[in-house]
């Protein structure tokens, strides 16, 4: 059957199964791959995408949900201020190591921002914890974050120093 | 340790690109290396495009680890460009054009550190002699910056886009003689530098192996043997042919090897969500006959039969050990383990395939693509020339893509459908349980103290898993392993377990192991002859000097180790210690592998029975240089928050009748942000060649933790993961 939605701001018709996950609909029948398989069952994150601006597992989420409602994805979440923040301080700090959960990682942090323009440590805790890196760049999430939000990212909880021996 | 360098002329290809830019095809072999006596052959595409671009090939499989970025930047600094003239290409694997390509063992860095800036300066020396010639004046005179060769008399410069017609007739420069920038002069090499993917990463541009589309392409799923090596005996194959949207339901024969291709049941449609959800519908009956018996619960009842017994066999022994025991004025003795674990990558297994016209065409994820093609070529009858690997971006690699499983497993399902691409890919439950496993293990230590409280006596009943006696894939004890070398009277025996569970290399293969038990098992025989870890170990460490590896691996230079330690304890403000508040505590650990030194200070908190680690301090020694500060820094802190993963998480593979019980990151979890502590870092650089950092830093940071729990509660303390309420009080 069609399923309609607007998908990143553009109006998208599509014709599946009403019960295949969203992230299957958007990485084989609307060729936007930038949204992740991880675990199949919510566990990870890496498939997180926005419905109405709230932060969704589309792994879990079948297609028909979508009906009628707006889908932001990582392919389209910086044309907003919050998202182009996000994406702008990601790339600054270099968040990502292998980068396969940082898809799903900028659209937590995005859907964080969006409701909680200065979230505190904790508030950044609570909100990422659903999704996991398993590179472990959890420091720089955090201070991206906090450098998305306009606080000093210095404070990033992480310092690297050098020194030479003669 | 020898660095890898360009000792011999060889083949430096220079020619004309359509348009007018200049393509460097440097194939340079070294001193012959491999055991068949082959050279090893390192290419460097640098193509110096007419607008003065320059594109150079990322040669080796990036996971994350840095080095589609990190080498080319070896390259860039001698080719003396800008880095912002700099784009990166992903190569395909051919080793012969190529070299290495592998990612494991921490050992890239070390292995192009020479060649990589050799490849950039001959490009460089040939640019410089084109100019020479157009401006009929003498090379000497003439120096580079930016892409650019200047004449340092008249000031006049030209791009090196400009010179490529005449650079293309240049003959190529021995690699050998070649003159390398003073490393007071990089400019590239030492800066923190942003990964090249980065930008298309935070935009969600397809880059990795499961973003691979093409045209007709379908998607498979292949279900195997729960219990690993089961025969296929019988399977519904029509009944799942009839499930709407599946295409093709195929057998794969396998050759019952692990690392090659298990029998299994491949199930193709036009989409992978329908495919999967086919194996709803599928029957399969196995032959898993002597595949059944193999358990967690048995392991762990064998382990103790076999620590209350004798051991197999000796792995090293050294000095008189009955007697130093025998006259010990006191013994230490625990017994250490640890689970098998598995390495979840977040990116699932996944190979994309073409067979087509009697070729096979793969877009893989894999860590060592030549050891895949390998596989290929065997199981499937296929000349190794008629199979082309290309390399995507890696989500993960962990040593689990170091296994070509995956890869076999395409090529075969593919060959079945001869001109359609097809991509295999695991789901989650597929990626736990058909692993290359970090095996469990079992340690009955014991030490001998003299009256002084000296360490005497070592010795190490280690049970561990393999077949015929032999320990498997990195599960073996190898007998440099420290205190080895550093005490007088030693003795490491083992015993050998049999499973059918694959065995793999995780993240500092032994190391993330072997840094537990040893530095935990020495914090306790420290503690019974009244000083810290630290003086024990500098005790131990004592003058500098170079403790032998018998050949396998780098020496140990006790100098070296010894620089770090004191390091992290002047920063983590270990003296103080003893101010800290009730609960809280801290550890230390000192590790030595892939030829980094690296000490380590946890602090700890427990609060009701929970531990959770406040801040870490990390001390390393990789030699003379870091090549990318940021990357250096990103690598510290993940091998740091991975292994705190490995004890605090509640990482356990388990098995029950041959199979493994855990299917997703509920049941197997790893670290999550909230997990994360304060992590200092610091390089400490001394006068050696440098070395990898994925790895080293990860082993010291598990058993700084449970000494840091032992300082904060008192617990020992000596089995993963970390469990404080089965510890007795």
């Amino acid at each position: 059957m069609a399923i309609q939605f607007t998908l990143n701001g553009e109006p998208r018709s599509v014709e599946a199964d009403p019960e295949k996950p969203l992230l299957w609909v958007l990485r084989e029948d609307l060729a936007m791959p930038g949204t992740k398989f991880g675990c199949g069952a919510g566990l990870c994150g890496a498939c997180t995408v926005h419905l109405d601006g709230s932060a969704i597992r589309s792994c879990l989420t079948p297609v028909s949900a979508a009906e009628g409602m707006a889908v932001t994805t990582i392919e389209g979440v910086a044309k907003g201020a919050v998202g182009r923040a996000v994406a702008q301080a990601w790339t600054e700090l270099d968040v990502p190591q292998c980068g396969y959960c940082q898809a799903g990682q900028i659209m937590s942090a995005v859907a964080l921002l969006a409701q909680t323009p200065r979230p505190s440590d904790a508030d950044i805790d609570a909100a990422m914890a659903g999704n996991l890196c398993r590179c472990s760049t959890y420091v720089r999430i955090r201070a991206a974050i906090r450098k998305a939000a306009g606080r000093k990212a210095a404070d990033a909880g992480g310092k690297a120093g050098g020194e030479a021996r003669s | 340790m020898s660095a890898e360098t360009l000792t011999r002329r060889g083949f430096i290809g220079v020619s004309l690109l359509a348009g007018g830019g200049l393509l460097f095809d440097l194939s340079v072999p070294m001193a012959a290396r491999a055991a068949d006596g082959q050279p090893i052959v390192v290419t460097a595409f640098i193509r110096i495009l007419p607008d003065n671009r320059v594109v150079i090939g990322g040669k080796n499989a990036e996971i994350g680890q840095g080095v589609k970025t990190s080498l080319p930047m070896l390259i860039a600094e001698e080719l003396d460009v800008d880095w912002a003239q700099v784009t990166v290409e992903q190569t395909h694997a051919d080793q012969a054009i190529f070299g290495g390509q592998s990612a494991g063992g921490s050992r890239t860095t070390p292995r192009e550190w020479l060649p990589m800036r050799q490849a950039g300066a001959a490009a460089r020396a040939m640019l410089v002699t084109a100019a020479a010639t157009r401006w009929n004046v003498p090379a000497e005179g003439l120096t580079t910056a930016s892409g650019k060769v200047i004449d340092r008399r008249s000031g006049r410069a030209i791009a090196y886009a400009e010179l490529a017609a005449a650079a293309a007739t240049v003959a190529p420069p021995d690699p050998a003689k070649l003159k390398l920038k003073d490393p007071a002069d990089f400019r590239i090499i030492g800066k923190p530098i942003g990964g090249v993917d980065t930008p298309a990463i935070v935009a969600g541009k397809p880059l990795f192996g499961i973003d691979v589309a093409l045209p007709g392409m379908l998607h498979a799923v292949l279900e195997t043997c729960p219990a690993f090596g089961g025969k296929l005996k019988s399977a519904n194959l029509d009944e799942v042919r009839a499930v709407p949207g599946v295409r093709h339901v195929l057998t794969i024969k396998g050759d019952g090897q692990a690392e090659s291709l298990f029998d299994g049941v491949a199930i193709l449609a036009e989409s992978w969500w329908t495919a999967n959800r086919a194996r709803e519908a599928l029957k399969i009956e196995w032959d898993d006959a002597g595949k059944t018996g193999f358990s967690t619960a048995s392991y762990e009842r064998q382990a103790e039969e076999r620590l209350a017994g004798a051991a197999e066999s000796e792995v090293v022994r050294s000095g008189d050990v009955a007697a130093a025991f025998a006259g010990a004025a006191k013994v230490v003795k625990a017994r250490y383990s640890y689970p098998f674990l598995a390495h979840g990558t977040l990116e699932p297994q996944n190979t994309t395939a073409l067979f087509k016209d009697g070729a096979i065409e793969i877009w893989a994820t894999t860590q060592n693509p030549e050891n895949g093609r390998a596989l290929v070529a065997n199981a499937l009858g296929l000349p190794p020339a008629k199979i082309r690997i290309n390399l995507t971006r890696i989500g993960g690699g962990f040593g689990r893509r170091l296994m070509n499983d995956y890869m076999v497993q395409a090529a075969a399902i593919a060959m079945q459908v001869p001109g359609t691409p097809v991509k295999l890919l695991y789901n989650r439950k597929d990626d736990f349980r058909r692993d290359f496993y970090r095996a469990g293990g079992w340690h009955g230590f014991a030490a001998a103290l003299d009256g002084k409280g000296r360490l005497i006596g070592f010795r190490d009943h280690f049970v561990t898993f393999g077949t015929d006696g032999k320990a498997g894939r990195g599960a073996e004890l190898s007998a440099t392993t420290l205190p080895a070398g550093l005490v007088e009277h030693v003795l490491f025996e083992q015993s050998v377990l049999a499973t059918n569970l694959p065995m793999g290399w995780l993240r500092a293969p032994g190391s993330n192991a072997l840094g537990f038990v040893f530095q935990s098992f020495l914090d306790e025989v420290a503690e019974a002859a009244g000083k810290d870890l630290p003086a024990l170990m500098l005790e131990l460490l004592d003058e500098p000097r170079e403790v032998t590896s018998g050949g396998r691996g780098p020496a140990f230079l006790t100098g070296r180790a010894r620089i770090v330690i004191d390091k992290v304890l002047a920063m983590s403000g270990w003296a103080d210690r003893k101010a800290l508040p009730a609960g809280h505590g801290k550890g230390f650990a000192f590790y030595f592998s892939h030829a980094g030194y690296f000490a380590e200070v946890v602090e700890v908190s427990v609060v009701e029975g929970q531990p959770r680690v406040l801040a870490v301090w990390v001390a390393g020694d990789v030699g003379s240089q870091i090549i990318n500060p940021l990357n250096a820094l990103h690598q510290v802190q993940g091998s740091v928050i991975e292994g705190l993963g490995q004890a605090l998480a509640g990482q356990r593979i388990t098995q029950v009748a041959g199979a493994v019980e855990q299917e997703n990151f509920d049941s197997h979890p790893f670290q999550r942000i909230d997990a994360t502590p304060r992590i200092e870092v610091a390089f400490v650089t001394t006068d050696y060649p440098p070395t990898g950092l994925g790895e080293p830093a990860l082993p010291p940071v598990i058993p700084a933790l449970v000494n840091a729990i032992r300082a904060a509660t008192g617990k020992r303390i000596r089995g993963l993961p970390v469990d404080l309420a089965s510890q007795p009080a």
